[in-house]
């Protein structure tokens, strides 16, 4: 039986797009206020599960063209390694090194190095929980 | 500061991370997950040895000095276990190259068996509760994937057993560990040993050891060990191999480093409770090993007799005990890979699995018989192999203590761990031949290498105990003295000075 | 508030205990997810509930409530999560594999 939908892909239209920028918009925030790479990432996820579930897998897979385990995969590396790297300039295993950049449009920017330990996490969080979700989804039809 | 101190669990996590990328191509896989349990292995040894002359190592990550931040602590005790460890697993992985099989190989079995590595490496090291708990996980995950590969209907139903009762103990320990905050307000090792010993342990405190005690028995098999045959002999060898020598050891470690470092107050309370626990668990475990008839069953009692023996120890309390529970559980963890990879090795060069199914193996395969014959002498504790040195400490250490019982019962049971082994190898190596010579399976001189070179180690931890005597005399000095550990954690004069 | 929350843990750890009784997986599992949640709760709880403002660098107040435990949950909660959906995933391998989704029919087929 054929549902309607129109309502639904209407409004995911539109919708995806308010939920990916929250979810970016979490992840910056997290450095100072609630938020982060964890909650950041889950936001994302939900998101692309929205597409997911609105069109089909393949729709989205034309649209998106990544392999989710890889993306995890590249989370946990870029999360490990970011970790490691103080270690080359004699810092403990862990260390953060934090500056002030002046950047176009955003003016004067703290960034800091955890930065790159949180997009590892919301890359693992986004790669692990759409992983499991089409898995689980894949044979039931 | 010591960068040194992360690299036994950093190396195999990103190692095996890396090797998730490279799933078809098996050489680099094998190549480089050798390299990095061997060079974690070594950092072990270079760490160790650094102890000697510097004492307790220490590193804070990110910079944040205990008690406030998450730290590792290096001390010869948690060095020795994760050289011992990464030494084992490295062995065992050439035993998998050569048996594991392609369509393991496809499914990430290096990379988990990294990943268990780490958290393995990562539980001895750690100088938190929580992030012991942390550890724990990363460890138990991999277990259950490891688990499970193959998808034979056995595993799987095997695994829904383990690891339901495992994520029940991990709660449990979350419990214990809020239960700990709500206490004394801290998860640092070193500060809550020393606010225990400051404010004295309570009924309160008490409770939530007993609490911590129920949860690591459960993981280390004491007493609690129902759901250990099953899910060990489920398997391939090369896997369970793994679990056998790994995974009860963190266990123990975690039983012996809480109970000595932090709830060592009320001994008469903790260290009875133990010792009953351990005296019941090598009665059931040689009751279960000489009613069995399935090899890798009686192999699997043997890991739980093995855990009690080890366990004594720590109930009779005393130095020169625990030493024997040092000695012995590095022992432990060579002899018991060496007696899984044996014991599957027979299994899958006959497909069959029941003692007496199989007889007259020594005419097909000499060596094979030869090694059960050294891994069983090694495990009852016969000189010069490795397990005797561990024996005569803790015998002399459960006297020290006037602890009778326990003694009788530990060296009764070294005499049924020889029993159910003689049994196995009276059995199937001795008699009669039933494999004729054009019908048996080709027995690969690669895959008996690594049985091979466990042999020879244990023959070396028993010949050179001289050799590791200063190693393990200091790790057990630091456990009966948890003083030098929590100052070398808090460091009051570098504090002072800031 | 904070008696009132560790009843509300006792009911939840109840009905955890409950649902890890019966054979069934798939309640077993759940019964595995609310032990774990009451857990976090007691976590919380133990850190002592709202005696102080946020713990952020642009709250202003006199007193911070605890982070730890707040950290420590967040944590727990990943690792819940992480157990949880392979414990699913499992089961579900389980029914396809032997058409069972309860421990009786899984053993009743391996005696067979």
């Amino acid at each position: 039986m054929k549902i309607n939908d129109v309502i639904l892909r209407t409004v995911t239209k539109i919708v995806v797009f308010i939920i990916l920028t929250f979810g970016v918009e979490l992840f910056i925030s997290g450095h100072n206020d609630p938020g982060g790479g964890f909650s950041g990432g889950l936001v994302l996820a939900s998101a692309l599960l929205l597409l997911y579930m609105t069109y089909d897998i393949e729709t989205v897979h034309k649209g998106i063209p990544f392999d989710f385990k890889k993306i995890a995969g590249l989370g946990v590396f870029l999360a490990v390694a970011s970790s490691a790297v103080p270690m080359l300039f004699n810092n403990q295993f862990l260390n953060q090194a934090k500056g002030d950049f002046a950047l176009p449009v955003f003016g004067v920017t703290e960034l800091s190095m955890v930065l790159l330990f949180e997009a590892g996490v919301a890359l693992t969080v986004v790669g692990v929980v759409v992983t499991i979700l089409l898995t689980i989804s894949e044979d039931v039809s | 500061m010591t960068n040194a101190l992360v690299m036994p669990v950093l190396i195999p996590l990103l190692t095996a991370i890396v090797l998730t990328f490279f799933r078809n191509s098996f050489i680099l896989q094998r190549t480089l997950s050798f390299i990095a349990t061997a060079s974690s292995a070594g950092i072990g040894v270079y760490l160790l040895l650094r102890i000697q002359s510097e004492g307790i190592l220490r590193l804070d990550f990110g910079g944040w000095e205990p008690p406030y931040g998450i730290l590792f602590v290096g001390d010869s005790f948690a060095l020795l276990l994760v050289t011992a460890a990464a030494t084992v697993t490295s062995i065992i992985l050439l035993y998998a190259f050569s048996t594991i099989g392609e369509a393991f190989e496809k499914m990430y079995v290096y990379p988990f068996m990294l990943f268990l590595l780490a958290g393995v490496n990562g539980s001895f090291l750690t100088g938190d509760v929580f992030n012991l708990f942390v550890c724990f996980e990363v460890m138990l995950l991999a277990s259950y994937a490891l688990l499970i590969l193959g998808g034979r209907k056995v595993q799987l139903v095997e695994a829904f057993t383990y690891i339901t009762i495992n994520v029940l103990a991990s709660w449990f320990f979350l419990l214990a560990i809020a239960y700990l905050y709500g206490a004394t307000g801290t998860l640092n090792m070193a500060q809550l040993a020393e606010r225990v010993a400051e404010n004295g342990q309570g009924p309160v405190l008490t409770v939530i050891s007993l609490i911590f005690l129920l949860v690591f028995s459960l993981k280390a098999g004491l007493l609690l060990y129902f759901w250990l045959p099953g899910s060990y002999s489920a398997p391939p060898a090369a896997i369970a191999a793994l679990f056998g020598a790994l995974l009860t050891k963190v266990g123990i470690y975690a039983l012996i480093r809480m109970f000595t470092l932090v709830f060592h107050h009320s001994p008469e309370i903790t260290q009875s409770i133990i010792g009953i626990m351990a005296a019941l668990t090598l009665i059931g475990g040689s009751i279960g090993a000489l009613s069995s008839n399935d090899i890798r069953q009686i192999i699997a009692y043997n890991v739980v007799i093995a855990v009690g023996f080890i366990l004594v120890g720590l109930a009779a309390g005393n130095e020169l005990a625990l030493q024997g529970s040092i000695y012995y559980v590095l022992h432990d963890m060579v002899a018991k890979a060496m007696l899984f990879l044996a014991g599957g090795l027979m299994i899958s060069l006959t497909g069959k699995a029941k003692i007496g199914e199989l007889s007259g193996l020594i005419r097909n395969y000499p060596a094979l018989g030869w090694l059960f014959f050294i891994v069983m002498l090694s495990l009852t504790g016969i000189p010069p192999f490795s397990g005797f040195i561990g024996k005569v400490l803790l015998g002399e250490g459960l006297i020290e203590a006037d602890t009778y019982v326990l003694l009788t019962l530990a060296f009764l049971s070294s005499l049924f761990v020889l029993y159910s082994l003689l049994r196995v190898f009276l059995n199937c190596f001795m008699g009669e031949a039933i494999i004729g010579s054009e019908e048996q399976v080709v027995l690969k001189k690669r895959t008996l290498l690594p049985i091979v070179m466990l042999g020879i180690l244990t023959l070396a931890i028993g010949l050179g105990a001289d050799a590791i005597a200063p190693f393990v005399n200091d790790a057990a000095s630091t456990l009966v003295n948890p003083q030098t550990y929590i100052e070398a954690v808090l460091d009051k004069e570098a504090l002072l000075k800031q | 508030m904070e008696t009132l929350i560790t009843l509300l843990v006792g009911v939840l750890v109840m009905v955890a205990v409950y649902l890890l009784l019966s054979r069934n997986f798939v309640r077993i599992i759940l019964g595995t997810a609310i032990l774990s949640h009451a857990i976090h709760l007691l976590i919380l709880t133990m850190g002592g509930l709202k005696k102080g403002g946020a713990p952020l660098l642009t709250e202003e107040g006199s007193t911070y409530s605890d982070a730890l435990p707040q950290a420590l949950i967040l944590t727990a909660i990943v690792i819940s999560f992480a157990v949880t959906a392979f414990l699913l995933v499992l089961a579900y391998r389980i029914y396809r594999e032997t058409g069972a989704d309860n421990l009786d029919d899984v053993r009743r087929e391996f005696d067979d």
